[in-house]
């Protein structure tokens, strides 16, 4: 990553330094370097509770780093005051694995929220954006349903009319392809490149859904264990000599990451000897 | 023993630092007060569903509670020939005592609970998340408006309780148990004093208000974000604020009527 900087610096929208962050006792991230490109679909993969949505709210400033830098745009989020944090939030757009859709407000009306906190426009204008924002996900016919009454896909589609309703410079995108069926599935996955080129954007996408990530993604990175196991282009990724990120890539059963939690020999476990399994307690 | 101290110590801990959180919140939710008047639209809708809402559940408790003092209260005091006071018994106590207590209670199982947990809800639901990362701010956009509408629905709905009572009153005293129509009246207007009793009992449900409003939206937003979360935020709204509004309604006594 460090030769993508050096090749292209004024393009990097955002960039993590000796990132350090810890939830308690446990590492969550130790010392990582990472850059996102403008313009580009940038992938974060891992195993689940990597912390990879942690990075998003790192990204963010909704969580705040035990060390090390993250910049937005030249903008050193842990250390924006209030004001500046929510002038940088209105230029970011952020979906949430739920699409934490506002219950007691309509489609419409979701979708409108942003532009009605943080903006003066006349309603007709609104009506306007707010029915192009809809028809750009497809459900311009769904304004007057409620949340509760979308399916997990509508949901998530609605969430991406409202987070690209003030014209977002990027989208960080949890986990989008979690739970859903082949043919939102499908839709999500191109809406998302669409979009991104399209309205000029920069996408972050979290997921641990390898080939619908890598299908529309111009750069991957892998973490695992609080450290960057691997990155590059997923053309670049799937030709890698490391095992770790052939086994990730594949999805192998067994590799690096064993398929078996650490035991003592199976053969001894099953015989019952005294040094087998010293937790158990016998009879 | 030793592991009963550490217990105790780590109780006293974690309450200490639950009410400095407490209060921290309480003063950004004060920031976020001139945001919720600048938008009084949602101040309003908070006041139908906190107060208005409330205003059943409100006047039938108080006209009870009045009936059922002017029963009691006649059995005594017509032992001493002393019925026509009935009118200055039935107000006192509603007016000093149980108009804003048996409101702020009533308040902080209809109102409250229901405050706790949609605002937890909400948390649980990664709403107010999502609001934090659209750049508006969850304590004014959220917290302020309810808190505010609590504050300002309990002394009315306290006023309310107090004036139906006085009537429930006045049904069982004057129709059905005969007491004098002119003497219930002029000596209650005789014995009850506006600054000394009706203006105290209005501080008192001011203070409840604000505690009881505290409490719930403090909780809703302080609430594990699951469900069992939630539902342990909503019990502890109810028994806080109860808790809350018996013991200051004790200290607010003796400061107002304690020296007299």
């Amino acid at each position: 990553m460090v030769e993508t900087n050096a090749k292209a610096k004024s393009d990097v929208l955002v960039s993590i330094r000796g990132l350090c962050f810890a939830r308690g006792e446990r590492m969550i991230f130790d010392d990582v370097d990472m850059d996102i490109l403008r313009g580009k679909v940038t992938t974060i993969m891992g195993p689940s509770g990597t912390g990879k949505t942690t990075l998003l709210r790192l990204i963010g400033g909704q969580l705040q780093p035990l060390s090390g830098s993250v910049q937005v745009d030249g903008l050193e989020v842990p250390r924006l005051g209030r004001a500046d944090l929510y002038d940088l939030r209105q230029r970011m757009g952020m979906l949430f694995q739920s699409g934490a859709l506002l219950t007691d407000l309509n489609v419409f009306e979701n979708v409108a929220f942003p532009l009605r906190e943080h903006t003066d426009l006349p309603e007709s204008m609104i009506r306007d954006l707010v029915l192009m924002k809809l028809q750009a996900v497809g459900l311009r016919g769904a304004r007057s349903l409620m949340p509760s009454e979308l399916s997990g896909g509508m949901a998530r589609r609605v969430a991406l009319a409202r987070a690209i309703a003030l014209d977002p410079m990027m989208i960080m995108y949890d986990e989008p392809f979690t739970g859903q069926d082949p043919i939102s599935m499908g839709a999500l996955v191109q809406l998302i490149r669409l979009l991104n080129d399209a309205l000029g954007l920069t996408s972050v996408i979290v997921s641990h859904d390898v080939k619908e990530a890598a299908a529309i993604s111009d750069y991957v990175y892998l973490i695992s264990g609080g450290k960057i196991m691997g990155h590059g282009t997923p053309e670049q990724l799937s030709g890698t000599a490391s095992e770790w990120v052939k086994q990730f890539m594949q999805g192998l059963p067994d590799g690096p990451v064993p398929f078996h939690y650490p035991a003592p020999g199976y053969v001894d476990d099953l015989l019952q000897l005294e040094s087998a399994a010293p937790g158990e307690t016998h009879a | 023993m030793l592991e009963w101290i550490r217990q105790l110590g780590r109780g006293g801990f974690g309450f200490f630092e639950k009410l400095g959180r407490g209060n921290l919140f309480l003063l950004k939710t004060l920031v976020g007060m001139p945001a919720v008047l600048a938008r009084p639209r949602l101040l309003s809708a908070q006041l139908l569903s906190v107060g208005v809402l409330s205003f059943l559940i409100i006047a039938v408790s108080g006209l009870f509670v009045g009936m059922v003092l002017a029963l009691q209260g006649y059995n005594t005091l017509v032992d001493f020939g002393a019925e026509e006071s009935l009118g200055v018994v039935v107000s006192l106590s509603i007016v000093r005592e149980l108009g804003p207590v048996v409101t702020a209670l009533l308040f902080a199982g209809r109102a409250g609970s229901a405050l706790t947990a949609e605002i937890g809800l909400m948390k649980a639901t990664e709403q107010l998340s999502g609001m934090e990362m659209m750049a508006v701010d969850p304590i004014h956009r959220v917290i302020a408006p309810r808190f505010l509408a609590g504050f300002l629905a309990m002394p009315l709905l306290a006023a309310i309780f107090s004036a139906v009572g006085i009537y429930g009153g006045f049904f069982v005293g004057v129709g059905l148990l005969g007491v004098d129509d002119g003497a219930f009246w002029s000596q209650m207007q005789d014995k009850v004093d506006v600054y000394e009793d009706v203006l105290n009992g209005v501080i008192k449900s001011l203070v409840f208000g604000f505690v009881v409003a505290w409490i719930a939206v403090f909780e809703g937003y302080d609430a594990t974000p699951t469900s069992e979360g939630v539902s342990r935020a909503t019990t502890r709204t109810v028994v806080h604020s109860a808790l809350a509004v018996l013991g200051l309604d004790f200290v607010l006594t003796a400061l107002m009527f304690g020296d007299t």
